[in-house]
């Protein structure tokens, strides 16, 4: 078999978290019964007109900025016409010839370091229902609760060549969008769609080979396997002498398959053009300049910053970085306790592991920033040991309970955590040779001493028949 | 319009007896204006407005009956637009113009007729069978605000509300002796209009005289956050008393009085101008270079538009659907084969063509800077003049048994109403004369943007002078 290029680009549609529709004030809120969220402009009724919502505009601009892009200092809005019942219209209203966005870059990490990814354009669009088929009955309805919700879409440059690159690019993407609190990033719930066009070529060639267009992969993984099973199947028409035909494929993730949608010929002629109800857009320089204001730090930069500021290894500031709600809750922690490796260790541990197995974001956990850094804090001054303390968050995360008081209501503060005892006693006795000295020449007067330093040590937390104990055994064994 | 709101506040005539009088008049009226006539409504505005007369100032529309072509949506009153596909259509919401009307006062007799969604210049294609012209019941009022026109001229109401995307209300203003002004566009809001050609479409008054249409201009003009086309300014009362036409510049361009237009229409034209004149106007020659390619142009840019802003009657959500279908896509084609009338279909057809993929550039496109070339003559033409004159349509009233069954020469009748759409300019239609038949024919005033003032100014100045407006049919 001979060797070949794959050459990928993606676009993403990522829908938006402004509070009310792009063209109307119906709520974008999902999840209500069907046609609720809805009036006279997001259902096309006759006479009906558009008035953008200028916050899909300032989202839109975030983006572009944080991706680099050049915002286009006049848009246009533009009518893509086809038929289809949860298109009220008949027209989806969103832009062509001119577009928000244009020319900016993602950045990823590689095996071979980190690659730039372009972004050919980015523009602003109104979303469609939802039509469900009732197979049995047969029968159609239609939702138009989402008719009208805004989206982004993101179109790259055919940069992308490998599967692992598609999905690091859109990992980096759906963070940037997150960061930026734009989008929440839920594929499975179609808040962030992509559609992935694909090609081959032998190796080396700059001729591009016949591409197919890629729909319906919801997740990370039926992205990678999706372009894997269709990078496969054009290099082996290409060996069996075969032509690719250019099409557009459904993803079937159940069987595993690509299944054609539409031949070229089948395509539809859009017929675009720029949709008269909606004016020029005029972005004036106050205009982008107040967004980039409000721009949040993003996920690369934060990156940088945590390696030099808390002088966390690459790694730990990769995956504390890797959403926003991480990254602010460690950087929380820190701000209450000036140990940022520490709480690096328990955020990427036994914080991680609750919230994977409780499914939770860390904004939901029981556990907040106040409390960890309690816990450790704890551990520090020997209250309890490491091994302990794991136990301790465990019950911290499953009743949100404090460590304190579940220290105190397991009784385990008072020092019951005798090898945390033994070691601060240890360093107390090492730190104070000559007393010690005195003791062990006779001198017994002076184990009050030493239990006075370990109490104050602990605070007053140790037991202090347990701390006259164990530094008894100390000194005399 | 003015002295009926003067009797309502000396009490001589209540808006209820003035509503009931002109609902037995249209009972009647053997011109087929309206599709749709709202007793009820109409009595309830009515009752409602005599509250509003109680008060210190009730404006000048209280209680005044009027009527709203059947494109303009009313809420919870059924809205055609002349078409099977929509003929049992009930909007849920008032255009902004009849929130406008309602709120000061208005009584909405009905819904007048027009042409299946505005498109035609004959009011024939109703779903309500065609309208008559009340100069001639034998001809036809013109179109597409054709019901409105007939309205107005049978005295079936006080004014009324027309469209106009290519002449819709002058042209039937012009053809039944009522004057009708097609505003600047986005001066008044097209929330609720039905849209045909949303670039050129714009909602406008038609009333027996230039002082009523300034008021009923007036109740219905000004900003719609609802439009993103409507223009935020300041938007004062159009002067009543109309203007000094002394020193006022007045272009004629050659291009108005070409071929095609008939000579008693001409000299009817050229007497009006004359009038003018000795008015203290101030005849001056400008050229228009780039008219000549108006029909073409508005003939791509309008079908364009309409063949996406028609797509949305596909029966899914509201209006007709074809019955026993087993298939989206049968679905869809039935229920437009049936609901839509052979004019419309036509031109969803032409402008489908325009913007499919490789015609785009040369239709479409091309059209778009032909439109900004028609613009720049005006622009050009108004550094040298105030107000442009010329005639509204090159003939008079025809029989309906005479039309031609070809569209092209129908599509010539809006020759010199489609630049001031094309251009989005203010145009006004006065009679100003009549042809050897005794019907009307109506002069063109065209203005600057937002000049509205000028040419009702005028038109007012000049029916103070004249009476060719109150010879009634």
């Amino acid at each position: 078999m001979k060797a070949y290029d794959t050459v990928i680009g993606l676009e993403v549609h990522a829908q938006l978290l402004t509070r009310t529709k792009i063209f109307c004030g119906c709520s974008t809120k999902a999840g209500l019964p069907p046609n609720t969220n809805t009036c006279p402009v997001c259902t096309g009724m006759p006479g009906v007109l558009p008035v953008l919502n200028r916050k899909v505009v300032d989202f839109g601009i975030m983006l572009g900025l944080a991706t680099g892009c050049r915002i286009a200092p006049r848009c246009i809005f533009a009518r893509k016409n086809y038929f289809y019942p949860d298109l009220p219209k008949g027209y989806q209203i969103t832009q062509y010839e001119h577009p928000l966005c244009e020319g900016g870059e993602i950045l990823i990490e590689t095996g071979q370091g980190i690659k730039k990814i372009g972004i050919t354009r980015i523009h602003m669009e109104e979303d469609a229902g939802k039509t469900i088929h009732d197979e049995k009955a047969p029968l159609s309805y239609v939702d138009y609760n989402r008719s009208g919700v805004p989206l982004l879409e993101i179109v790259s440059e055919p940069d992308i060549t490998s599967t692992d690159e598609a999905v690091a690019y859109l990992r980096e993407l759906r963070q940037i969008l997150m960061y930026l609190g734009i989008c929440d990033g839920n594929m499975e719930e179609g808040s962030l769609r992509c559609d992935a066009n694909v090609s081959v070529k032998p190796a080396g060639s700059s001729r591009y080979g016949t591409r197919t267009e890629l729909k319906n992969m919801n997740s990370f993984r039926n992205v990678q396997k999706a372009l894997q099973y269709e990078i496969e199947r054009h290099i082996e028409i290409r060996e069996s002498g075969g032509e690719v035909v250019q099409e557009t494929l459904l993803w079937d993730p159940s069987r595993g398959v690509t299944v054609s949608m539409r031949s070229k010929e089948e395509s539809h002629d859009y017929r675009y053009f720029p949709d008269p109800d909606l004016v020029p857009l005029e972005i004036y320089a106050a205009w982008i300049d107040g967004v980039r204001s409000g721009l949040p730090e993003l996920p690369l930069a934060r990156r940088e910053r945590f390696i030099g500021q808390y002088g966390l290894p690459a790694y730990d500031a990769g995956v504390l970085t890797q959403t926003k709600t991480v990254a602010d809750y460690y950087e929380e922690c820190v701000r209450l306790l000036d140990r940022p490796k520490e709480i690096s260790n328990w955020i990427m541990t036994e914080v991680m592991r609750v919230l994977n197995e409780q499914g939770i974001s860390i904004t939901g956990l029981n556990v907040s920033p106040e409390m960890l850094t309690g816990l450790i804090a704890l551990i520090d001054r020997g209250s309890i040991s490491g091994s302990m303390a794991k136990e301790v968050f465990a019950e911290m995360a499953a009743t949100g309970d404090s460590a304190g008081s579940i220290v105190e209501k397991r009784g385990i503060g008072q020092i019951s955590d005798e090898a945390a005892l033994r070691s601060l006693a240890r360093e107390i006795i090492d730190a104070h040779p000559d007393e010690a000295g005195r003791y062990r020449s006779g001198k017994a007067g002076l184990l009050g001493f030493f239990v006075g330093k370990l109490m104050k040590a602990t605070r007053g937390e140790a037991n202090p028949k347990l701390a006259s104990r164990i530094i008894k055994e100390l000194l005399e064994g | 319009m003015l002295e009926t709101a003067r009797q309502y506040r000396r009490y001589e005539k209540s808006p209820v007896e003035e509503t009931r009088a002109f609902l037995e008049k249209i009972r009647s009226e053997p011109f087929n204006a309206f599709v749709t006539i709202d007793e009820a409504g109409a009595l309830r505005d009515a009752r409602a407005a005599e509250e509003l007369l109680k008060s210190p100032e009730p404006g000048a529309l209280a209680g005044i009956p009027v009527a709203v072509k059947d494109n303009i949506c009313t809420r919870g009153l059924r809205t055609t637009c002349a078409s099977k596909i929509l003929s049992d259509f009930v909007p849920t919401f008032d255009a902004t113009v009849v929130k406008r009307l309602k709120e000061q006062g208005a009584v909405i007799l009905g819904k007048t007729n027009l042409d299946e969604f505005a498109m035609g210049s004959t009011t024939t294609s109703s779903i309500a069978g065609p309208t008559r012209n009340p100069r001639d019941p034998s001809r036809t009022p013109g179109g597409s605000s054709g019901g409105s026109g007939a309205a107005v001229a049978a005295g079936l109401c006080a004014g009324a509300l027309g469209s106009d995307t290519g002449g819709s209300i002058r042209m039937p203003a012009s053809f039944c002796g009522i004057t009708g002004l097609k505003p600047t566009y986005g001066s008044v809001s097209r929330y609720g209009l039905v849209a045909f050609a949303s670039s050129l479409d714009q909602i406008g008054p038609m009333a027996p005289t230039a002082r009523d249409a300034a008021v009923l201009f007036d109740a219905i003009k000004g900003h719609d956050p609802l439009d993103s086309t409507s223009v935020p300014r300041d938007y004062g009362p159009t002067e009543l008393d109309g203007i000094d036409l002394k020193g006022l510049r007045i272009g004629v361009p050659e291009e108005f009085f070409g071929e095609g237009l008939n000579p008693e229409v001409k000299a009817a034209v050229r007497s009006g101008i004359e009038t003018l004149e000795d008015m203290g106007g101030r005849v001056v020659q400008v050229g228009l270079p780039h008219i000549g390619y108006g029909v073409a142009v508005y003939y791509i840019v309008a079908t364009a538009e309409a063949s996406s802003n028609l797509a949305r009657y596909d029966g899914v959500r509201y209006g007709l659907r074809a019955q026993d279908v087993h298939e989206l896509s049968d679905m869809y084609a039935r229920t437009r084969a049936t609901g839509f009338g052979l004019e419309v279909k036509r031109r969803i057809m032409l402008g489908t063509y325009a913007l499919s993929a490789g015609y785009y550039d040369a239709y479409y496109r091309k059209a778009s800077q032909v439109r900004t070339l028609i613009a720049q003559d005006f622009r050009r033409a108004f550094s040298r003049c105030d107000i442009i004159a010329g005639p509204t349509t090159p003939v008079t009233a025809f029989r309906l048994d005479e039309m031609v069954d070809d569209p092209l020469s129908l599509y010539l009748l809006d020759i010199y109403t489609i630049p001031a759409n094309l251009a989005g300019l203010p145009a006004l239609s006065i009679p100003c004369g009549f042809d050897s038949l005794g019907l009307p024919v109506g002069m063109q005033l065209m203005a600057p943007h937002f000049r509205e003032d000028l040419l009702l100014g005028a038109g007012i100045s000049f029916q103070d002078r004249t009476d060719y407006h109150q010879e009634g049919p």
